[in-house]
């Protein structure tokens, strides 16, 4: 290219975010409240009949700094960090493909002033959004059955938006590859078994240490660790690498994602 | 001064030139086509304009910027109506309107009343709180236009405004680009139908494989090229051909299409004679005049719709 390169760096930022959560509470407001209910139901379902339901056979498990706690205790933190997780997931992925595949919103979108960092913040800070209603109707259940037992709980609800940050922003710079439904259906693939393993319902102990370093290597163990030990206010050398781990993931998703924006739309 | 002025502009994907080097100007006020067929570089030539596609070479300005390193300020002063409608299927109409100058930064206060004069115009108030997907397509296709009016664009970019739509609502929607054009709202029209290039435009270039090959008004375009007259005739399939042979002399120029021979000729009605005098009975004949499709055929020796 003959170009000087500052050329494909400008022009890609209106300063108009707001435009684009305009409209995508609008469309809330319109018609999405079902998902959102739903989508916080689920974990709740979880809650009930693993934690209670299972829990009864279980008893109590070895928590965070050698707490002993009740299951339901156990597990209720794991659910909110993977709740926050699957709201980002789900305005990161499914939205963000079917507003780029098939109602080309952003194509709409980036033929007004708007510019593709202006679209990409707009549509994160959606995912956020999601993530935060989700970790702050889930922290209420936990308070109402009394499992959370420190002030430090109500740190989950900005750690869970961290959280979704950082799935929200990889999420959608994954997407921006995918054309058809068959990818799509790769999220659930790695999702899935990531929420089941991730020491999300019994203690990452149970596994040899192989698997242990693997499981420690995703994302989402990190999380539940983090929201784990905040739940009950016990915190160990490793709670900043959890927090660390996230601040990367969040900020690499979001360059990614960008840069991903900027080939999709500036062709 | 142009409004748009396009320099030896080229646009490759890979070893494909999807525009190989054109020049043009559009001037204010103007109403300027690009016609070709499908793959002729006309849409890469118009997201060029919009700035979201970034070119090879070559110089390209839209109101004196560059539309790649200011995209947003030409933006502002663009209307984009694209191929295929975009239209945000989770809003009403209304709210399509009113999110989309949201967009251009536009105050709610303005946009609401715009939002109810574009309604009007694109003869859709009483569709203001219908959702999109219930419009038939002459309707969406009036509400992308209208969309693409919100910010009061001094250029409005219009990508195969009528393709896919009815006789009926193409005349609605070409009865309301003509009074934008009234009002002095410059348009850039794409199109593949020759008839709408007739109709809608001042000026036209003819482009065909991602180059420029005629410049005019349709009617310049038709002198320069064509005659005044045309006689089509069939013989059936399997005849046209053979029978060329015995035309020769009797039109200015013959071109044989798989299901008709066109000859070109300044009456049409004489030529018709000549041909019958020959001996030969035509299954059907049919005098017309010169249009752009015979502007086409004659520069490209193809038909403009395949």
């Amino acid at each position: 290219m003959s170009a000087p390169a500052s050329r494909t760096l400008s022009g890609l930022y209106a300063g108009n975010v707001r435009a684009v959560l305009e409209r995508g509470f609008k469309v809330i407001g319109n018609q999405n409240w079902t998902i959102v209910v739903s989508g916080f139901f689920e974990p709740v379902f979880y809650l009930l009949a693993m934690g209670y339901g299972l829990g009864g056979l279980v008893g109590t498990v070895t928590g965070p700094g050698g707490a002993e706690m009740s299951y339901v205790a156990f597990i209720a933190p794991a659910l909110l960090a993977t709740s926050a997780m699957n709201g980002a997931i789900y305005d990161s992925t499914w939205n963000v493909f079917f507003k780029m595949r098939f109602g080309r919103i952003y194509e709409a979108m980036l033929s007004t002033s708007l510019g593709p960092l202006d679209v990409a913040a707009g549509e994160i800070a959606m995912a956020l959004f999601r993530g935060l209603l989700y970790a702050c109707a889930f922290l209420g259940v936990m308070g109402v059955l009394g499992i959370a037992t420190s002030w430090w709980a109500l740190a989950m609800v900005p750690v869970a938006v961290l959280i979704a940050l950082g799935f929200a922003a990889v999420g959608m710079a994954v997407t921006s590859w995918f054309t058809t439904f068959q990818q799509m259906d790769l999220i659930n693939i790695v999702l899935l078994p990531m929420f089941l393993f991730s020491a999300t319902l019994f203690p990452i102990g149970v596994y040899p240490q192989a698997v242990q370093w693997f499981i420690q290597a995703l994302p989402l163990w990190h999380g539940v660790e983090l929201m784990r030990q905040l739940s009950i206010g016990a915190f160990t050398d490793a709670t900043w690498l959890h927090l660390g781990y996230f601040v990367v993931m969040s900020v690499a998703g979001v360059a990614f994602c960008t840069l991903r924006l900027r080939a999709l739309f500036l062709r | 001064m142009s409004v748009i002025e396009a320099r030896a502009l080229v646009k490759s994907y890979g070893e494909l030139n999807a525009v190989d080097g054109i020049d043009f100007d559009v001037a204010p006020g103007e109403s300027f086509g690009l016609l070709g067929p499908n793959g002729a570089g006309k849409s890469t030539t118009m997201r060029m304009i919009g700035g979201t596609s970034l070119r090879t070479s070559g110089t390209l300005t839209v109101l004196g910027l560059d539309p790649e390193t200011h995209g947003p300020e030409v933006r502002a002063n663009l209307g984009v109506v694209p191929q295929q409608d975009n239209l945000d299927t989770e809003l009403r109409c209304r709210e399509n309107l009113i999110t989309y100058g949201r967009y251009f930064g536009l105050p709610r206060s303005y946009l609401r009343g715009r939002a109810d004069d574009l309604l009007a115009f694109a003869q859709l108030t009483d569709k203001a709180d219908e959702k999109v997907d219930n419009l038939s397509g002459g309707m969406k296709r009036r509400l992308t236009i209208a969309r693409g009016l919100i910010n009061e664009p001094r250029i409005l970019l219009l990508d195969e405004p009528t393709t896919g739509l009815d006789p009926q609502a193409r005349h609605i929607l070409w009865d309301r680009l003509f009074r934008l054009k009234e009002e002095g709202v410059t348009l850039v029209v794409t199109t593949h139908f020759m008839d709408e290039a007739e109709q809608l435009c001042d000026r036209l270039v003819v482009m065909d494989h991602g180059k420029i090959v005629a410049e005019g008004s349709p009617a310049q375009l038709i002198r320069r090229y064509s005659t005044r007259e045309v006689l089509e005739v069939r013989f059936g399939s399997d005849r046209n051909a053979a029978v060329v042979a015995q035309l020769d002399g009797v039109a200015e120029r013959i071109e044989v299409l798989p299901d008709r021979v066109l000859l070109y000729s300044a009456d049409g009605e004489a030529t018709l004679e000549q041909v019958t005098s020959r001996g030969l009975q035509p299954i059907t004949s049919l005098v017309r005049r010169s249009s752009l499709e015979d502007v086409f055929l004659r520069l490209t020796g193809r038909s403009l719709i395949d």
